[in-house]
C-alpha cells in the first residue's frame, strides 16, 4: 500500500509527496482498512485543483499512531462514476454525501445519498432544507413525530422525524443544515490569521479552545521558519483543553440529570460548571476560552494567581462532583432510567466510526490523546476510560469519570508551569508555506476534531477542512434509540451531546 | 442513597446571586471599552486594519461594540489607544448606542425615552420569552440557559424562556441567521401574539461578526423587523443579558455618571 504515513506532530507536507492513486486501489484500500477495527477515517474531502477534483482521504492508524493520507484525481469527462464505499463501510457516508452535495459528483450504489448540510454554495439549488427526503415506513399502526428545526429548549436548530409504532421509536432520521453558515468558505476569504482564529473558536463555541488547538497547530506546522512551541506553551493548551472538558462533561452530567427530574444533581452540576468556567474567565476574561489559544504564543500566560486560583477552584470541583457521582451510583431511581437505555452495540459504534465519549462507552478505544498524542499529551501517558455496554449509562460513566481524570491533569499541569518564564506572544504574520497540507487532529471533549489547511502558491489558505466528532456519531443517536420510548429521546439525545453547527458548520 | 444526597447538599449550600443589580465580574473580563482621545493617525490607520471585524472605525476613533467579538487584540497590541473594562453593562435599545468614541467614558448609554412605551406597561412584571438559534455556535445559547440556573436564577424577575411561541411576549435571538434558518425564525416570531419584542443577542445576531460576508447567512429578517434590545458579546455574558432586560423593562437604570 502506497499511503503516505504522518505523525499528528510532524510537519505540513508538500502537495506532491500524497500519493495519487487509481480509483479501484484506493477503494480497495479505504474498504480493507476500515474493515480492521485499528484504523478509522479521520476526513474524506474533494478539493478542487485545475488538474481535476482530487479526493483526499485521511485515515488513522490507532495502532502505530500514524496518519495515512492519500488522493485520487478525479476527471469528471474521463472517468466512470465512482463505487460508493458507504455501500461497502457505513463510516464514509457523511463524507461521501457531502462530495456529492458540493461537488454534483454521484457515487454509484451510494445506500443514503441525502444532502448532508444543504451548502450554501451547493451544486443542486433545487435541494431544499423544507423538503428533506426523510425515510417514510407507512403502516396501520405506525405514526410518524416531527420535531424542530426549532426546539422547546434554548439549543440549536435541526429537524428530526421519528416513525413510531405506539410509543416505540421504529426509527430516527435526523436533517441538519440550518446552522451551515459558511465556515470553511469564510475561512479562506481572509487573509487574517487573527481572523480565522477567532472563526475556528466560532466554529463550536462549546469546543472553543479545541478547535483554536487544531488551528493554531496548522499555522504552526505550516510556518517554515519556526521552532518548536515552547514546552510552557503546550501546557497551557493542555490545561485550557482539559478545563473546557471538565465545564462540558459537567454540564451534560447536569443535563441529563435534569431531564429525569433529579434536581439535585442538575443544581450541583450546574454550579460547579459555573466555578469552572469562571476559572477560565479569570484566566483569559471569556468563559468559553475564547482568545486563550492563539498561534505561537499567548496574550494570557499564566501567573502565580490564576495558577492559585485553578488549583483551589478544581480541588473544590473534584471533591464535589466525586459526590454527586457517588449519589448518581447510589440513587437507584436514577439508575433505572439510564441503563440499558439507547443502546449502542460495540459492533454498531465501529461500523458508523463512532468516535469519543459515544465509542469509549461501546468498548472502542478512540481517544487521540493516547492513540495520536499532540502537544503536552505526548508526556502524559494517557490512559483513555473505556466502557463496555454502550448505554446512556455508560456514556454518563465515561463523563464522570474522565471529568476526575482531567481533574488530576490539571492539578499535575499547573504545577509544571514556571511564572518565571516569559512567553512569546502570538505571531499572526507567519509566512507559511507554499503547495502544502497540514493535518492537525485534537481530542475535544465531543470526540476527535481534525483541521486540513491547504496552501496555494502564494502561501495563502485556499482550502480548509473541518471535521467535528459529531459528523460520526450523529448516526448512533439514531440508531441509540430505536426500540426505545419515545418519551427516552430526550436522555439518549444528551447522553450523546452532538454537535449541531460542528456538523452544519 | 441519602447521606450521599445530603452530603451533595451540604456542600452545595446557597450559590444564588443576592442582588443581580450589584454584581462584579473578573477583572479580565472585556466589557464596555475605553477608547482615548489622543490617537495618532497612524496608530488608528493600524487599529482599523487590525481588527478582524472591522468594528474600528477612524474619524473619530471608534469601535462598534455591535461587530466586537471582543477578542481584545487592539488592547493587547495599542493599550494606549483601547481599554476594555469589565463593565458588563453594555446592552441598548439603540444599534447607534453601541458605538463607542472616546466621549463614552462611564457608561453605555441606555435612554429609556428610546424604549416602547408599551414594554414597561405590559412586560414590566412579566416577560416569557421565546428563543431561536439561528447559527449561533451554541455558547450564546449556553450562556442564555445559564442566565436562569442556580447561580443568576433570573426567573425570579418573573422572565422566563418558553417552549413555544404562543406563550411568549418575544424573541431571542442568536446566530448570524443562516439561509436555511430564515423562514423559520419569521415564522417563529409571526406566531407570538402582538405586542412582542426582539431581543438580539451576541455579535454574531447583531452584526454577522465574523460570519458578516459569508453567503450562507441572511440578514433580511432585520429588514422587516426592529429589534427592541441589543446585546453585545461572543457570547454575552449572562449578566450582560440580566442588565439589558432589566433596563428594558424599567427594572433597572443604568446610571452614567457612576
Amino acid at each position: 500500500m502506497s499511503w503516505l504515513r504522518l505523525k499528528n506532530c510532524g510537519k505540513a507536507i508538500n502537495l506532491d509527496q500524497i500519493p495519487n492513486i487509481e480509483y479501484p486501489e484506493f477503494y480497495q484500500n479505504l474498504v480493507e482498512m476500515l474493515e480492521d477495527e485499528n484504523f478509522h477515517i479521520a476526513d474524506y474531502f474533494g478539493y478542487s485543483t485545475t488538474e481535476g477534483l482530487k479526493l483526499i482521504a485521511i485515515i488513522l492508524d490507532d495502532k502505530n499512531s500514524d496518519i495515512l493520507i492519500a488522493e485520487h484525481t478525479y476527471h469528471y469527462y474521463c472517468e466512470d462514476s465512482l463505487l460508493s464505499i458507504t455501500a461497502k463501510c457505513e463510516a464514509m457516508h457523511p463524507f461521501e454525501r457531502d462530495i456529492t452535495e458540493r461537488y454534483g459528483i454521484v457515487f454509484k450504489n451510494n445506500p443514503w445519498n441525502k444532502p448532508l448540510r444543504f451548502l450554501a454554495n451547493r451544486f443542486d439549488k433545487r435541494m431544499i432544507i423544507e423538503k428533506y427526503p426523510f425515510y417514510q415506513i407507512s403502516g396501520e399502526t405506525l405514526h410518524e413525530v416531527n420535531v424542530g428545526p426549532i426546539h422547546a429548549g434554548i439549543i440549536e436548530p435541526g429537524a428530526f422525524r421519528f416513525t413510531c409504532n405506539g410509543e416505540k421509536v421504529l426509527h430516527l432520521e435526523v436533517a441538519l443544515g440550518y446552522q451551515h453558515r459558511g465556515v470553511e468558505e469564510v475561512m479562506c476569504s481572509t487573509k487574517s490569521t487573527l481572523k480565522q482564529n477567532i472563526i475556528a473558536e466560532n466554529i463550536a463555541g462549546d469546543s472553543a479552545v479545541s478547535n483554536a488547538i487544531a488551528y493554531s497547530t496548522n499555522i504552526e506546522k505550516l510556518s517554515a521558519n519556526l521552532n518548536n512551541n515552547s514546552k510552557q506553551l503546550n501546557t497551557e493548551r493542555a490545561i485550557a483543553q482539559e478545563m473546557e472538558r471538565i465545564a462540558m462533561h459537567i454540564a451534560d452530567t447536569g443535563a441529563l440529570c435534569g431531564d429525569i427530574g433529579y434536581q439535585l444533581g442538575q443544581v450541583a452540576c450546574e454550579a460547579l460548571r459555573t466555578i469552572t468556567i469562571n476559572t477560565t474567565q479569570m484566566w483569559c476574561g471569556n468563559r468559553f476560552g475564547k482568545s486563550i489559544i492563539r498561534p505561537c504564543g499567548t496574550n494570557f500566560p499564566l501567573n502565580n494567581e490564576i495558577c492559585s486560583e485553578i488549583k483551589k477552584n478544581m480541588s473544590d470541583v473534584l471533591k464535589r462532583y466525586d459526590e454527586i457521582r457517588q449519589n448518581i451510583k447510589n440513587t437507584p431511581s436514577v439508575i433505572a432510567r439510564f441503563e440499558a437505555c439507547g443502546t449502542v452495540d460495540r459492533n454498531i459504534a465501529l461500523h458508523i466510526g463512532a468516535v469519543g465519549v459515544c465509542a469509549k462507552a461501546s468498548g472502542l478505544l478512540r481517544d487521540i490523546r493516547a492513540t495520536h498524542p499532540y502537544g503536552e499529551y505526548k508526556n502524559m501517558n494517557h490512559v483513555p476510560i473505556i466502557k463496555t455496554y454502550g448505554d446512556v449509562m455508560s456514556r454518563l460513566t465515561i463523563r464522570c469519570r474522565e471529568v476526575l481524570q482531567s481533574i488530576e491533569y490539571v492539578l499535575s499541569l499547573v504545577d509544571k508551569i514556571d511564572t518565571s518564564i516569559v512567553q512569546n506572544r502570538p505571531i499572526y504574520n507567519n509566512n507559511l508555506v507554499q503547495n502544502a497540507i497540514s493535518v492537525s487532529i485534537v481530542e475535544g471533549w465531543r470526540g476527535e476534531i481534525c483541521h486540513t489547511a491547504i496552501t496555494n502558491s502564494q502561501g495563502e489558505i485556499c482550502c480548509y477542512k473541518v471535521k467535528d466528532p459529531s459528523i460520526h456519531n450523529w448516526l448512533a443517536l439514531s440508531l441509540a434509540v430505536r426500540g426505545e420510548g419515545i418519551s427516552d429521546f430526550p436522555i439518549c439525545n444528551k447522553s450523546f451531546s452532538l454537535s449541531y453547527c460542528g456538523h452544519d458548520l | 442513597m441519602l447521606i450521599s444526597k445530603l452530603k451533595v447538599f451540604k456542600s452545595h449550600g446557597k450559590q444564588y446571586i443576592p442582588n443581580l443589580l450589584d454584581v462584579t465580574l473578573a477583572e479580565r473580563f472585556r466589557g464596555r471599552p475605553v477608547v482615548s482621545p489622543n490617537v495618532d493617525e497612524k496608530t488608528v490607520e493600524e487599529l482599523v486594519q487590525l481588527c478582524p471585524v472591522e468594528a474600528i472605525s477612524k474619524a473619530p476613533l471608534s469601535l462598534d461594540l455591535g461587530k466586537c467579538v471582543f477578542c481584545g487584540e487592539c488592547q493587547f497590541q495599542y493599550p494606549q489607544a483601547i481599554n476594555f473594562t469589565n463593565d458588563y453593562r453594555i446592552a441598548t435599545c439603540r444599534r447607534e448606542d453601541l458605538i463607542v468614541t472616546s466621549d463614552i467614558k462611564k457608561a453605555i448609554p441606555f435612554d429609556p425615552q428610546f424604549v416602547n412605551s408599551y414594554i414597561t406597561k405590559y412586560f414590566g412584571r412579566s416577560l416569557k420569552l421565546r428563543q431561536v438559534c439561528a447559527g449561533g455556535d451554541n455558547s450564546s445559547e449556553m450562556e442564555l440557559n445559564a442566565s436562569m440556573n442556580v447561580n443568576f436564577d433570573f426567573s425570579r424577575y418573573g422572565i422566563e424562556f418558553v417552549a413555544s411561541p404562543r406563550h411568549a411576549d418575544g424573541v431571542v435571538i442568536t446566530g448570524p441567521i443562516t439561509k436555511s434558518m430564515e423562514a423559520p425564525l419569521q415564522m417563529c416570531f409571526e406566531a407570538i401574539a402582538d405586542p412582542k419584542i426582539i431581543i438580539v443577542v451576541g455579535a454574531d445576531a447583531i452584526s454577522g461578526g465574523v460570519f458578516a460576508n459569508s453567503s450562507a447567512i441572511s440578514r433580511d429578517f432585520f429588514n422587516l423587523n426592529k429589534p427592541d434590545l441589543w446585546i453585545p458579546g461572543n457570547p454575552m455574558h449572562p449578566m450582560t443579558f440580566i442588565d439589558g432586560v432589566l433596563s428594558l423593562i424599567g427594572r433597572a437604570k443604568r446610571n452614567e455618571n457612576e
